[in-house]
This record gives C-alpha cells, structure tokens and sequence, in this order.
C-alpha cells in the first residue's frame, strides 16, 4: 500500500512537472538566450554572445515600429478599460441572478474562433461592407468610407477580440467591494463623482491593472488581426516577430522583440501584485484570491 | 445608473458584440457570391466545402490534433489539481507559478518558445510539434477548471476513506474523478475548442507536410473573398458555441 500511495503521488505531480519545465519553464530560457546569439545561416543560431539584436531594435524603422504597435495596443486597452470598466460596473448592480448570464455571454465569444471574428469584422468595415452601404444609402456620404486598413481599424479589432480580458477582473474586482464603505462615504458627505474616484478606483485597481495586463500583452502580438484588419502598413510587434522567424529567419533579432514582451509582462505583474497589496492593506477586500 | 440606463448600455455592447457574428453566420448561406446583396437562400459553400478535398484534409487533420492534444491535457491537467489539491511537496509553488506564467505568457512569446525548444531537442514540425503545443497552452484551463472544484470539496471524506485503508489511486479513481468528473469534462470540452481555433501557435510549429483548418482559414482570408470561408467559419463557431455551453453547464454549481 505504501508504494502505491508513492506511485500515484509520483505522476500527479511528476507529469505535469515535467511537461510545464520542459515546455514552459525551459523554452522562455531559450528565447532570452537565442536574442544573444548570432544569425547563422546553416544552423539558425551560433556564437558568440552578444547584444547586437538589442542594439537593432534600435534603429529607427524599427523603433517606429515599436511604437507604433505599442500606441495601437494602448489605445485598444485604453477603450476597453473606458468601454469595459462602465459594464463591469453595469453587470455587478444587476439582480444576482442575471449577473452570471450576462457574463456568460460577454466571456463566450472568448471561446471561439478569433480568426473567424476577426474576418467578419473585416467583412462588415470593407468598402462594400454593411456600414459603407448603409452610409451611402441614407445619402450621408458620397463615396465609401476608407475604413479598413487603417490603424482605426486594428484597434477596433483588438478591442472586439479582447473585451472580455477587460470585464472579466474587473467584475471581480467590483463584485467584493464593500457596499457599507459608500454607505459610509455618503453620509460623511462624500459625492458620487468622489465616492467613485477615492473608494471604488482605489480597490478595484488589481483589477485595473489585472485587465490592463490582459488586454495589452496579447494585442502586441495578434498579428492576424493587423494583417486582415491594418494591411501592410500597421504592423504590431507580433508581426515583427513573425517575419523575423518564419520569413527572414533572424531568430536572434525576432526574439529580442519577445524579449520586450516577456519584460513587459514582467513590470505589468510587480504593478499588478503592488497594487493587490495596496488594496489589502487598506482592508477594503478580504484576501484576495485572484 | 437607471435601470433602464444599465440595461440599455448592457444591450448595445453585446449586440455590438454578436452582430459581426450574425453577419458571417447569414452571409454562408447567401447565394450572392460577393456578400453584397441576399442572393437567396443556398447551402451550396457548405457543398463546395464538402468537396473540396484540401479543405476537408485539414479538417480533419485539426479535429485529429484537438482530439489528442485535449485528451492528453485533460489527463495531466487532472492529476496536476489533485496534485496542487492534495499534496505538499517541494517545488509546489514552483510548480502553480508555472501555471501562472504559462496561462499569462503571450501567446506569440509561447509559440517562438515552442518553436525554439523544437529546433533545440530536434522535434520534427508537423503533427507532433502541433500536439506538443497544443497541450502546453491548453493544460492551465484543465487544471483551474478541475483545481476549483475541487477547492469546493468535502476533504474529511477523503481522510476517512485513507484511514479505511483505501489506497491513494483508488481514492482517486472511486472518489475524486466521479465527483471531479463535470469539471474534468468540461476542461476536456475547453481545451478541444481552444485547440480547435488556435492560430498563433499553430502558424509557428506546424509543418509543410501538415495542414490545419485554422491556418487554411488564414491564408485564404488574406488572398481575398472566397464565400467557402463564410461556411467553414460558421461551422467552426457553431462547435465552438455548442461545446461551450455545455462546459459551462457542467460546471455549474449545482449538482
């Protein structure tokens, strides 16, 4: 019995272990190693280390570039903080039993193709698309709007496809605030305006920053939604990285640019568990759990 | 807010959000090949998927890879919650910060990850390296979705059980699975879509030899308008839908 009691121990914690160290834990090691390493054009990669890709990321075109995909991406999480933060909000003052519905169906569209939503999005903005043709039949406009291919166009994209990265912690983020705090604020006088700027802001910035995380990190790299939705010429940084390893083969060069992303995520978390600290030291929550 | 307000915000954002798909769902079956106008009423970009034989390949090339990879996850998946559960062991929080990561890591950073570590242990790209990838992203669903149920469990029945003499599988396979089974159910049904619909990592490990649906999708998409694309998105989204929803009807509280 004792043995057995080892054995089943053994693979529950052995397998996944060894499927997360060697997929997960190792590969991000690797990446950061192959961006200081030399373009080879038999082996992929060689020696010498160095920082030379750092140094590339650099040059102008590519800066431009970067920033470029750095505004679109904080543009789409900007909008789906201003769009998502009101119908967290919404959703949370609702009856408790309509609150899961209404999630439910803000999280479903999460769970199928994006490609394929991406695609009708493109389908719906196009020059013969639905909003051009009901623009020119109400006489509004005389010729088709440009609206695909334009940076409008990839963000609006990232948005429709990241939303509900932005609901969902913010939901639970508002749904553990303590009404008696406002009801406290109130009767000390306290106004709507700042009972929202100075309680509910405040305590729900995990979630802030926890819906932030989620919605810009993957919008720096969906270069589907760029390529069907902004054309050649809004690039994000995933398709940077893309071009660089499936295309010009310069992996030290595409996984500098990674490299930016995995720091980025990296600052994204210390703010995030800063602020969970924040909140529990103030004693608005009850441990959070998230 | 006004309740009238809040309903009225809550609806306009969700229509927005379930008009482009109603679009794509109407216009498949629209004879108009440009989707301009209604053309009438056609099942015919269905038949022409039907017939065609590289779509239908890759159809069931990627049914081939969700299948396994989903199978494969939700096995791991299960045993690491019980595991997370259950257990104290050293490097068990090394092990939930892997769990983190990988849920958190973008996916473009997990697919040249992937794509590198291939390259490095000499993994052939294609079906394999599909697989491999697949599980990786798919397993922190099986595990958060089997590790919260069994966070709602009564543990003094696993102890008496251990005191009666049961050993550690069998209070596996006769307690923990049948109570765990609708959420190891519904990880299996999540990591099938997830799987089903991947694109980012999939266009970095797949291989010449081997076609997925999602990655024909893409690059039809990209060369221009082919109504087919309107079908084979429907049906996709409709398996996405259904399996959901029934997920998530397993993983409902009660009972």
């Amino acid at each position: 019995m004792k043995s057995s009691v080892g054995q089943f121990r053994f693979w529950a914690i052995g397998l996944a272990s060894v499927w997360l160290t060697l997929f997960v834990f190792f590969p991000n090691l690797l990446v950061i190693l192959t961006s200081f390493l030399t373009r080879d054009p038999q082996a992929t990669v060689s020696l010498p280390i160095n920082a030379d890709s750092y140094v590339r990321t650099l040059d102008l075109l590519y800066l431009q570039v970067l920033w470029d995909s750095l505004r679109m991406s904080l543009l789409a999480m900007v909008f789906c903080l201003v769009v998502g933060y009101p119908f967290a909000m919404a959703i949370v003052s609702l009856p408790k039993r309509w609150q899961p519905v209404i999630l439910f169906l803000v999280i479903l569209p999460f769970w199928t193709n994006s490609l394929v939503r991406t695609y009708a999005i493109q389908f719906i903005l196009g020059n013969q698309g639905i909003i051009n043709k009901a623009l020119l039949g109400l006489g509004l406009i005389d010729k088709p709007l440009q609206l695909l291919y334009t940076q409008f166009a990839v963000i609006l994209g990232l948005c429709y496809i990241l939303l509900p990265f932005m609901v969902l912690p913010l939901y639970s983020a508002l749904e553990k605030l303590d009404v008696r705090l406002h009801h406290a604020a109130k009767d000390l006088g306290a106004g709507p305006l700042s009972r929202f700027w100075h309680i509910t802001v405040p305590l729900t910035s995990p979630g802030i920053v926890a819906g932030c995380l989620m919605v810009l990190l993957p919008a720096m790299g969906m270069f589907y939604i760029s390529d069907l939705l902004g054309g050649a010429k809004n690039l994000l940084l995933g398709n940077v990285i893309k071009t660089q390893f499936l295309h010009t083969r310069d992996w030290p060069f595409g996984s500098a640019f990674s490299v930016i992303l995995i720091v980025l995520l990296g600052f994204m978390l210390w703010l995030y568990f800063r602020a969970a600290r924040f909140v529990n030291k103030q004693g608005g929550l009850n441990g959070s759990d998230f | 807010m006004a309740p009238i307000f809040r309903w009225g915000f809550l609806g306009l954002i969700l229509t927005l959000i379930y008009i482009p798909i109603l679009v794509l769902v109407v216009n498949s079956f629209n004879a108009s090949k440009y989707g301009i106008k209604w053309g009438g009423f056609t099942f015919k970009w269905y038949e022409k998927f039907w017939n065609n034989d590289g779509l239908m390949t890759a159809a069931l090339n990627s049914l081939t890879v969700s299948i396994v990879a989903a199978s494969v996850a939700t096995v791991i998946g299960t045993l690491a919650a019980v595991a997370l559960h259950r257990y104290q062991f050293k490097g068990k929080a090394l092990l939930s910060s892997m769990v983190f990561v990988s849920m958190l890591t973008p996916e473009i950073v997990m697919a040249i990850s992937l794509l590198i570590v291939f390259m490095a242990l000499g993994i052939k790209l294609g079906f394999i390296s599909l697989v491999i990838g697949h599980i990786t992203f798919c397993l922190p669903f099986v595990i958060v979705a089997v590790y919260s149920r069994l966070k709602g469990f009564d543990m003094k029945m696993l102890e008496a059980a251990r005191d009666l003499g049961a050993s550690e599988s069998s209070i596996f396979w006769k307690i923990i699975l049948p109570l765990a089974l609708p959420a190891v159910a519904a990880g299996w049904l999540l990591s099938f879509t997830l799987s089903l619909d991947d694109v980012i990592v999939s266009a970095f490990v797949t291989g010449p030899g081997y076609e997925i649906l999602p990655l024909k999708v893409y690059s039809m998409v990209r060369v221009g308008v082919s109504p087919e694309v309107n079908a084979i998105s429907t049906i996709l989204l409709v398996v996405s839908l259904v399996l959901v929803v029934i997920s998530q009807l397993l993983l409902r509280e009660d009972k």
